[in-house]
């Protein structure tokens, strides 16, 4: 047993010899260079979308991969990010970097004040009331008029391009770098918590809850902490979605299908699994923004059907995600034998 | 504010609080079977909604004649549902099983938006219409018979549930499906009747709701986040606490609709909700 433990702590965080570490890199320089490439602003678009949500599922799966709790109404984050950066900037003229932590302040509040009479319970109860919430919030914000009620919140535009108000109107490269650096952060920061003892003990919880507590792992506050982190993870997309789009209202930023999509490219790519929204995202976001091209503007959920028929084959056939189907040692760091 | 009104909005939430138990008296059944939440719930009353809608459109039919069709119809529903899809996933994580039911009431809801639009219609002209004057308390006939019918449709369930042979069957199924498959109970055919008769309530509440209701695609989702909180709030798995929840959340619902704003009256039934799994998180009659 303690020689085990040695290993485990002899073992280097980064494995420099490592095959997957140089495919990522690589990846990472191409994604910063291709804008360079003169892609047109559909390009540009999709790859911010994908950008965005993978952000947004990983962010689902860091409560509902680690901690084992379905949250349905994620999209409430996504909106209190939205609209704490636009109110901010336009009723005091604060810059949105500074309330993009507002955003993520507020929804942290809130994630407490939900998460700690919610998770203490079982799953459904939490699910339930997680989608209760999500659309109490889009109820709340249809009628409060400091917020501009129904009708949303048009962000006052600056005449040129600006980085201190975080708009650009002449490209769309200057937000695929905003995007592509909150995605890269994301992504190190929970691929950190995914190895470090948090994210261990957050598995723990999920794995098997009477177990944990046995092993003296607050079983409640544990699942509040995923909470948090991930209601924190949500708000900034929402607060650049919403200087991206310059124009929130709450059936847009509330809307269930954020909820929705979450969920599904968490559960297609692969749930529990720090890659998996990457892989759903990259799927997912490209059929939707096409469909919506060649088959939407007709008032049909075209995408929607996809949506629903793709999670239900993903449930019955490959719980894990489409990253099962990548053999495992290539994942992980090899064992030391 | 007088003594009248308040009669009138008593009146009126007890009407929707039995449709209320009646919607969440299946979901329950469900929960209690095989623990699995039905999160298509609200897509099969619209679904039930629409049978009615288009046997009256289409062939002339008035809701109150189509009501065994839309009967059958959702319960062949729910064997299909159990067959395609739950089947694969009894043993499978919660969080699988909600997500797959999740998906399942997207694929319906946008199925229906791209077959009928989202225009939203109703039943013209049907066999019930009118209202009822009691002294000065209006009575929907609609609404009164639609409340009349859930409420006998659910001592319909209850007694099928408690005293006939395939009741008892499907209450040992949900005690331990082990040793009920041991006794010669198939669990496979119980679950699947379980969900023909957890739509087939569905059924009931959703042909009778077609006589006075708005018809349209996302009609389902607030009947169906009531139906939620009824389960929760009678507790998971019992099914005459959903009676004593669903008209909890009809009178909460109307007398805050009331009192304070209808606009907010989602947050009332969410509050009442909070309130409920926090105190009694086993609700008020529930098993675990």
């Amino acid at each position: 047993m303690d020689n085990k433990l040695e290993i485990a702590k002899s073992e280097p965080i980064w494995n420099t010899n490592n095959r997957v570490i140089s495919i990522i890199a690589g990846l990472v320089i191409l994604l910063f260079a291709l804008p360079l490439f003169g892609m047109n602003s559909f390009y540009l678009h999709l790859f911010i979308m994908i950008f965005m949500h993978a952000v947004m599922a990983q962010s689902w799966n860091v409560i509902a991969g680690f901690s084992g709790q379905i949250s349905l109404g994620h999209g409430a984050f996504f909106g209190i990010g939205a609209y704490a950066t636009s109110f901010f900037y336009m009723e005091y003229g604060i810059t949105p970097w500074i309330s993009i932590f507002f955003g993520m302040f507020v929804s942290g509040i809130f994630a407490v004040l939900i998460g700690i009479p919610m998770l203490r319970l079982s799953g459904h109860y939490f699910a339930i009331a997680t989608l209760l919430i999500g659309i109490s919030f889009q109820v709340v914000f249809q009628r409060w008029d400091l917020v501009g009620a129904a009708s949303g919140l048009w962000v006052t535009m600056t005449p040129e391009d600006s980085w201190s108000a975080l708009q650009f109107h002449s490209s769309k490269a200057p937000y695929y770098y905003v995007f592509l650096i909150f995605f890269l952060i994301t992504f190190f920061l929970v691929w950190l918590l995914s190895r470090s003892k948090l994210g261990y003990r957050l598995r723990a919880v999920r794995d098997d809850p009477q177990a944990a507590l046995s092993l003296c792992i607050n079983v409640s506050n544990y699942k509040i902490i995923a909470y948090v982190i991930s209601a924190m993870i949500m708000a900034p997309m929402g607060s650049l979605f919403a200087q991206y789009i310059l124009i929130i209202d709450p059936d847009r930023v509330f809307n269930i299908e954020i909820s929705i999509i979450v969920l599904l490219i968490t559960v297609l790519g692969g749930i529990g699994n720090v890659w998996g929204p990457i892989i759903g995202a990259a799927i997912l976001v490209p059929i939707s923004e096409y469909s919506r091209i060649y088959l939407g503007g007709t008032g049909g959920a075209v995408d929607l059907i996809f949506y629903g028929l793709i999670l239900m084959i993903i449930c019955i056939f490959r719980p894990n995600g489409l990253i099962s189907f990548i053999p495992k040692d290539i994942l992980e760091r090899k064992k030391q034998r | 504010m007088t003594s009248e009104i308040i009669i009138q909005a008593i009146v009126t939430g007890l009407m929707m609080g039995l449709i209320y138990a009646l919607i969440a008296a299946g979901l329950s059944l469900i929960f209690g079977l095989m623990e699995i939440v039905n999160f298509a719930h609200g897509e099969h009353l619209m679904l039930s909604m629409f049978s009615s809608f288009w046997l009256w459109s289409l062939f002339g039919l008035d809701p109150l004649f189509s009501i065994p069709i839309t009967i059958l119809l959702l319960a062949f529903c729910g064997i299909v549902t159990h067959y395609f899809l739950i089947r694969y996933i009894l043993k499978a994580k919660m969080l699988i099983q909600i997500c797959a039911t999740f998906g399942l009431s997207i694929f319906i809801r946008s199925i229906a938006q791209l077959l009928w639009t989202p225009d939203f219609r109703n039943v013209d002209k049907p066999l019930l219409e009118g209202r009822i004057e009691i002294g000065s308390v209006f009575i929907g006939q609609p609404q009164l018979y639609a409340s009349l019918v859930c409420l006998v449709a659910f001592f319909g369930l209850y007694w099928f549930v408690t005293k006939t042979e395939t009741g008892l069957a499907l209450q040992a199924t949900a005690q331990d499906r082990h040793a009920a498959e041991i006794l010669g109970i198939p669990s496979n055919k119980m679950f699947a009747i379980g969900w023909a008769i957890g739509l087939g309530c569905v059924g009931v509440a959703g042909g009778m709701m077609a006589n006075y209701f708005f018809i349209f695609t996302d009609v389902g989702i607030n009947f169906a986040l009531f139906a939620f909180v009824a389960v929760a709030l009678g507790g998971f798995g019992s099914i005459i606490g959903c009676l004593y929840a669903g008209i909890i959340i009809g009178l909460v619902e109307s007398l805050g609709g009331l009192l304070i704003d209808p606009s907010f009256k989602l947050l009332y039934v969410f509050a009442i909700y909070l309130l409920v799994v926090i105190y009694k998180p086993q609700g008020l009659f529930g098993r675990y």
